[in-house]
């Protein structure tokens, strides 16, 4: 198992975010997390990134605990993620955005960056050029000087995209990809996270687009307030009578 | 090659200017000149902490201090009287003290001022670690409250220490020798070898920052302060940056001090007090924050303006006043935005 989640909760004040979640993703597979506003996606992507700490359960990654960890350790570990609320960095081109990605796949530090080194020099430029290369796999080549927070929302969406493939990672968590985009660039990002799936790099993704996530996903777990109801390929999940429910409501409403 | 165009035009800035001080037989500015090239490092430094890793710093005049008064005490304490101490002769041994006579013929011995400079970095750096680490995990005003609490106590410690010089500080610091024939000093002689050697110095500094803010350190740095979560989860230690930032930044500052109190043969307590640290923000806040080169051009000439006596006996308010006027106006710096613009929005918010 690439990643395994057990017994994880997450409490804030009285809320019960994330409630005794367990499941598993394995190595190669494009797993989607869905279930109605509020049942604790994000919550949970948060969790296994790192960037909140769980009250109780564990987080297992490539078989090593990373729960507690912070979020730059876990990344090192080859972890990725992009946001529902996209986040870029300001003031910066859309080139470098991405190659902020390849930073935990390079090494120049204070003295050797002030010094400027040969070595410095060579490392720089092959992260620039691997990082044009993801930005003309996205489509968007032609905006790499431009700043990437002036750009178009979908466009904004592929900066971020490539900068989580910058850096290499064997998980990549993608939190809702296609918020926000229109019925083409949903077929055009499902058409690029198979791609990027067929090139060995397993996904595990929050998305509301139902087509897009029984499109895609080899598996699917459903949370409800914070709790795994039900897991399973879309076939079964799709005739699941408790994700009808809490997704069509009850039969007497 | 783009990016060192600018530090092209510093180096013949500098030469140009000297040789305008020769040809107007105004050689006396070169004494208020080199003083700023020494400001102009704690500048740099601090802009690089405050433009682009985004962390403040209001005790940055505490480093600048730390340095100089340890270079001060260290080469001007007379060490004959504790030369049976075991530590003061492995020194002696080791060459790194001075024996001389003092103006009176009596036996002088001090610490060589190299051994003095190393000493005072070294314990800079674990100042600004011992500091910075708890310090840093605060944000915004918390950080500035904190750091300006650290520079008070510095300032005040300075006042406290008879061995500082109380509020007198130190005077009589000797030269300090770089090369041979070429020594920081205040000597009228050396006035234009000292007028290069400290711009030297700040085109090293700049040179350094400006390879260090376009390479993968750089991008981590504004990363951190354009979205720091998003920074971290990019696999960038981000506590350890912005750290190691500071204390990049706090030992500029304190190389600053050093040399500067060489150069003028003397430290005092208003080089440690609050009004320098709130000068040296105004300095970057006016240059435009992550502007290396609005940060020096602007600190060169106020500190040039300041030296000359220009603002009189206003001078800390002058600075004060730049700092509000630029956080109201042109939070972006003086340089670099459109005046037309700026002056547009000061008539508006009037109307």
């Amino acid at each position: 198992m690439l990643l395994e989640i057990n017994n994880l909760s997450r409490r804030f004040g009285g809320l019960q975010a994330v409630s005794d979640a367990s499941f598993s993703v394995s190595q190669g597979m494009i797993k989607a997390v869905i279930g109605p506003n509020g049942a604790g996606k994000t919550t949970l992507f948060n969790l296994i990134s790192g960037t909140l700490p769980p009250s109780s359960g564990a987080i297992h990654f490539k078989g090593q605990p990373i729960h507690g960890l912070p979020p730059w350790r876990i990344a090192r570990l080859g972890m990725a993620r992009t946001y529902q609320n996209i986040k870029l960095y300001p003031g910066m081109t859309a080139l470098e955005n991405v190659m902020v990605g390849r930073h935990c796949r390079s090494r120049a530090g204070f003295i050797s960056g002030m010094l400027s080194l040969p070595w410095t020099k060579k490392e720089e430029n092959a992260s620039r050029a691997v990082a044009m290369e993801l930005l003309a796999l996205l489509d968007i080549a032609d905006l790499a000087e431009v700043e990437a927070t002036s750009l178009a929302f979908g466009q904004q969406r592929a900066v971020e995209f490539a900068r989580a493939l910058a850096m290499e990672p064997e998980l990549l968590l993608l939190d809702e990809p296609a918020a926000g985009l229109n019925i083409y660039e949903t077929a055009e990002v499902a058409r690029l996270i198979t791609k990027i799936n067929g090139q060995g790099i397993t996904v595990l993704l929050v998305e509301h687009d139902m087509s897009l996530v029984m499109d895609i996903s080899h598996e699917i777990a459903v949370l409800s307030f914070g709790e795994k109801i039900a897991e399973g390929t879309p076939a079964e999940i799709q005739h699941n009578k408790e994700v009808i429910r809490i997704y069509l409501g009850e039969d007497d409403a | 090659m783009k990016r060192h165009l600018p530090l092209g035009l510093l180096v013949l800035a500098i030469i140009g200017v000297q040789l305008l001080t020769r040809a107007t037989d105004t050689a006396f500015y070169l004494t208020p000149l080199t003083m700023t090239a020494y400001y102009s490092l704690v500048i740099v430094g601090l802009c690089l902490l405050m433009g682009y890793a985004g962390q403040i710093s209001l005790g940055h005049a505490g480093f600048f201090a730390i340095g100089g008064y340890l270079s001060a005490m260290l080469t001007t304490k007379n060490l004959v009287p504790f030369k049976d101490n075991s530590l003061i002769s492995l020194c002696d041994e080791l060459g790194l003290l001075v024996h001389g006579q003092d103006m009176f013929g009596s036996a002088f011995t001090h610490v060589q001022p190299w051994a003095a400079c190393v000493c005072a970095v070294l314990v800079t750096i674990v100042v600004a670690y011992a500091i910075g680490i708890p310090v840093l995990k605060l944000k915004g005003h918390y950080l500035a409250m904190a750091t300006l609490g650290f520079g008070i106590i510095v300032y005040r410690l300075a006042l406290a220490f008879p061995l500082f010089g109380e509020a007198d500080g130190i005077s009589d610091v000797p030269g300090f020798p770089i090369l041979p024939g070429l020594a920081v000093s205040g000597d009228f002689s050396s006035r234009v070898s000292n007028y290069y050697l400290a711009w030297g110095m700040v085109a090293l500094a700049v040179w350094l920052l400006v390879n260090l803010i376009h390479s993968r350190v750089g991008r981590a740095l504004k990363a951190i302060h354009g979205a720091e979560g998003a920074a971290n989860a990019t696999g960038i230690n981000t506590s350890r940056y912005k750290l190691n930032t500071f204390v990049l930044s706090a030992v500029l500052a304190s190389i600053a001090g050093i040399f500067l109190t060489h150069y003028n043969g003397g430290i005092g307590p208003s080089e440690a007090g609050i009004m320098k640290s709130v000068r040296y923000v105004a300095i970057v806040a006016i240059g435009g924050m992550a502007n290396l080169w609005g940060a020096l051009t602007m600190g060169a000439l106020l500190n040039i303006m300041s030296l000359r006596g220009m603002f009189g006996s206003y001078d800390d308010a002058v600075f004060g006043a730049i700092l509000i006027v630029i956080m109201l106006f042109a939070p972006q710096g003086l340089l670099g935005i459109s005046l037309p613009a700026a002056f547009k929005r000061i008539l508006r918010r009037g109307e």
